[in-house]
């Protein structure tokens, strides 16, 4: 399938800070795409090469085949949300979404009808001034809905959002992509994705450290770690290790085996007459694998933070 | 790859040809929904007009007149306003005229072999038995004798005349603004000048000669409903002497003969008239004539052109009621920076270039729109401004130099002008600094004080404030002037009594530049910026 954004190699200095350092990767229609990162790690700046905003060193980004300036009526092809707080505080909401529809030669029906989908109701004739947080990220995604776009790119969507905004929020995300639609979303904190991510572009240090659907990266981070528990450990290990396993004793009748599958073990258990209480396999959690692949990029920062030479 | 990146024309902003009208639709809807915004456009077109017919209120230089009871009636102008010419212009027409009446076509010829003068600088006659005791010789520059052929003799008729001037060699001059030169060099009775003017239907030519022999053709004027019988003959005429706000009266006295009417009516003979509003009319001294054995000896006072404001014409321009597009100004600079830089205090800038990558396209849209808006606001701001300021005025007793209808709509269309273009070189400054503080303080500082300082109160030297006025955007008020300056005319021509260094299109045109080379700047730099 096309893929609805690429971006290919991008780069990008700011004076002497690098903030893409060869940035690649693609989102695919139909598939919720999370681009998570660490705070610093490139996400924004690669959303703003995308929109044209900022104009990459090297590299190209593309939408729908094309580069983003030569698209007419972009919101039609792209919706995006970067900084929810980028309002007029006067103007009201409505009023925000008519000129951005007028930019696009679309009317103040289609206004209305997006106000509706994104629940902001009666205070979208409001001055957005004195939205609140939640608000405003409801009135920027109904801007990125306006054009009824294809793609949809959006940075941190679930900032500020109260628990029941971020539960409406997955909800809208999951039906954006069922309906076909390519969605970009990014977030420094991976549990916030956990989930609804179908597909996973991790980043660090202005580059990709993994681009893996999101049930790979779960299997690979998971292992085949099995954890044991028997009021005989010494007999359990001895059993295991002649099968090929190894074990590690993790104190008071629990061992930790790897290199065995869990219903192998209870065979093997079974045969030898080990009395074991339980026998799980363990399951890792995103964050923990988002950790594991993130470890060198966020000590990197603590190290140039704290200017401790390389 | 490469079919892939070679958009399809209907995605391409090439083939979008309504892609600008969305432009600026979008920043037209952005204007009217900021209610501040637009209240702010109301307050700036209402200042413009409250402030202009406030100013134009207030001075009262008329003359009650009084009555045995205490004052009666409104104040009157205390000069006589000055006569109007065939054009509808103000003019100054007052000169010493010896003339007969010349019927249907034919010509007169003189020469004069003498033009001197006397000027007082007390500013008039001084009293008693020798009322020229006072007066210092010397001819003005501008003075004036020779031959005239004049519709009636009434104050503002139609002419054409052949002259000797102090200063400018021959000229032919008519109805008051025209003015072509004949033979250089001063006249004296060894270098006579030889002068004449034919009437063919109302075809006036004028010739000149050094020797009564070989004429030159000087030039060829149309007097539109010229009268069959005119006024022919010899006249002088002097201007007053004026240097800053000083000035004072003069008279010149000038040798004629050779005065040859060939087709003159049987028993004409020659009359003697001083032409000027009353006898003691103040810009001008009594003239006299002598004849005798064919030569004429004629004094005159005054002068014959057109008339604005300066030290000798104390009237005012009724622009002194645009200071009112000054206050709305302010206003509209303020405005006109805000229209981007609050988008960039927000960050809104990136949505903006978010729906239309085209940022010079944006821009454009944006100097379109604000341009539109300001220039109808200061539309209904002057408006009223141009009648009704030169009425309030006038009912005050000030004499107010009349304008054509055509000249009250360029004003108006002006003042507008003034207030759109403003307003995008705020816009542009505003683009170009990224802070709205910064670009306002710019934008007035180059425009209002830089105006502020040279025009009211005329602090800064004559040449500094010329050169601000011709080089800065402030250049842009000179389309408040309305009475022109004439090289013909002595005046002081300074911006205190309506003059500017600049025509009013040249003066709006330096400050169209200047928005125009701001755009351009803000332009590139947008395009270069990362947003």
């Amino acid at each position: 399938m096309e893929a609805a954004i690429e971006v290919t190699g991008l780069c990008k200095r700011f004076g002497s800070t690098v903030a893409l350092d060869g940035m690649s990767f693609t989102v695919t229609p139909g598939e919720i795409t999370g681009f998570v990162g660490p705070n610093g790690a490139g996400k924004t700046t690669t959303m703003r090469v995308i929109l044209g905003l900022d104009a990459p060193d090297a590299g190209t980004a593309v939408v729908a085949g094309y580069p983003y300036q030569a698209l007419r009526r972009p919101l039609t092809r792209l919706g995006s949300l970067l900084d929810a707080a980028a309002l007029q505080p006067s103007r009201t909401g409505r009023n925000h979404l008519l000129w951005l529809a007028h930019s696009q030669g679309l009317d103040a029906g289609r206004v209305d009808a997006v106000l509706g989908h994104a629940g902001l109701g009666k205070a979208a004739r409001r001055r957005a001034g004195g939205y609140s947080l939640g608000m405003r990220q409801r009135l920027g995604i109904a801007a990125a809905l306006l054009g009824d776009p294809p793609a949809l790119m959006m940075d941190e969507p679930f900032n500020g959002m109260d628990p029941e905004g971020i539960i409406w929020m997955r909800g809208l995300l999951r039906s954006l992509a069922a309906e076909g639609r390519a969605v970009l979303v990014s977030s420094h904190l991976m549990s916030e994705l956990e989930g609804i991510a179908d597909h996973l572009v991790i980043v660090g240090r202005g580059r990709v450290l993994a681009d893996t659907p999101t049930r790979d990266l779960l299997a690979a981070a998971s292992g085949d770690r099995v954890t044991l528990r028997t009021t005989t450990p010494a007999r359990a290990a001895a059993a295991l290790e002649h099968a090929g396993g190894s074990t590690v004793a993790a104190g008071d009748g629990t061992l930790t085996v790897t290199g065995l599958a869990a219903e192998k073990i209870v065979v093997l258990l079974g045969e030898s007459a080990v009395p074991f209480s339980e026998v799980s396999a363990h399951r890792a959690s995103l964050e923990e694998a988002y950790l594991e692949l993130t470890r060198d990029a966020v000590e990197y920062r603590a190290e140039q933070a704290h200017g401790i030479p390389r | 790859m490469t079919a892939t990146m070679t958009p399809e024309r209907s995605d391409t902003e090439m083939a979008d040809r309504d892609g600008f009208a969305r432009l600026l639709h979008a920043e037209w809807t952005k204007f009217r929904t900021v209610r501040g915004w637009v209240i702010a456009m109301v307050i700036a077109a209402a200042l413009t007009a409250a402030v202009g017919l406030y100013a134009a209120s207030g001075p009262e230089t008329g003359c009650q007149p009084v009555g045995p009871n205490g004052p009666i009636g409104p104040p009157a102008p205390c000069k006589p306003s000055n006569p109007v010419g065939p054009d509808g212009e103000a003019v100054s027409d007052s000169y010493y005229l010896v003339h007969q009446a010349l019927r249907g076509n034919g010509s007169i010829t003189v020469r004069v072999t003498s033009l001197t003068g006397r000027s007082a600088p007390g500013g008039g006659l001084a009293p008693g038995p020798n009322p020229e005791q006072n007066f210092t010789s010397g001819v003005q520059p501008w003075a004036k004798a020779g031959i005239i052929v004049t519709a009636s003799t009434r104050q503002g008729s139609a002419y054409a005349a052949m002259m000797v001037t102090g200063g400018h060699g021959v000229r032919m001059q008519y109805n008051y603004t025209g003015d072509t030169p004949g033979l250089p060099g001063a006249v004296s009775a060894a270098s006579p000048r030889w002068l004449r003017l034919v009437r063919a239907g109302d075809t006036l030519t004028g010739y000149d000669s050094a020797d009564g022999t070989h004429w030159t053709r000087v030039g060829t004027v149309r007097l539109t409903r010229l009268p069959a019988t005119v006024q022919a003959g010899p006249f002088v005429t002097s201007p007053a002497w004026v240097q800053a706000q000083n000035s004072a009266l003069t008279a010149a006295t000038a040798v004629f003969d050779h005065v040859s009417v060939p087709h003159a009516a049987a028993g004409a003979g020659w009359r003697g008239v001083s032409i000027r509003a009353h006898a003691q009319e103040a810009s001008s001294l009594p003239g006299r004539f002598r004849a005798a054995g064919g030569t004429f000896t004629v004094t005159g006072s005054g002068d014959i052109a057109p008339a604005g404001p300066g030290p000798t014409n104390v009237g005012m321009p009724a622009d002194d009621g645009f200071v009112g597009a000054f206050a709305g100004l302010i206003v509209v600079i303020v405005v006109g920076t805000m229209f981007i830089t609050a988008e960039y205090r927000r960050g809104l800038i990136r949505t903006t270039l978010a729906a239309a990558p085209g940022r010079g396209r944006v821009l454009a849209a944006k100097a379109v729109v604000i341009g539109s808006v300001t220039f109808a606001a200061g539309v209904i701001g002057a408006a009223p401004v141009i009648p009704a300021g030169a009425s309030l005025l006038r009912n005050h007793g000030n004499y107010v130099f009349p304008m054509s209808m055509l000249t009250e709509v360029r004003l108006i269309a002006g003042i507008a002008a003034l207030l759109a273009v403003t307003s995008v070189l705020a816009l542009a400054t505003g683009t170009i600094v990224r802070h709205a503080a910064g670009a306002i303080t710019a934008v007035i500082a180059l425009t209002v004080v830089v105006y502020f300082f040279s025009v009211p109160l005329a602090v800064l030297p004559a040449g500094a404030a010329d050169w601000l006025l011709r080089v800065t955007p402030a250049a842009g008020f000179a389309i408040q002037q309305y009475v022109p300056a004439y090289p013909q005319v002595n005046n002081v021509y300074t911006p205190q009594h309506g003059y500017f260094p600049l025509a009013p299109w040249a003066g709006l045109g330096v400050l169209c530049l200047w928005a125009a080379a701001a755009l351009c700047l803000a332009t590139v730099l947008l395009r270069r910026r990362n947003a």
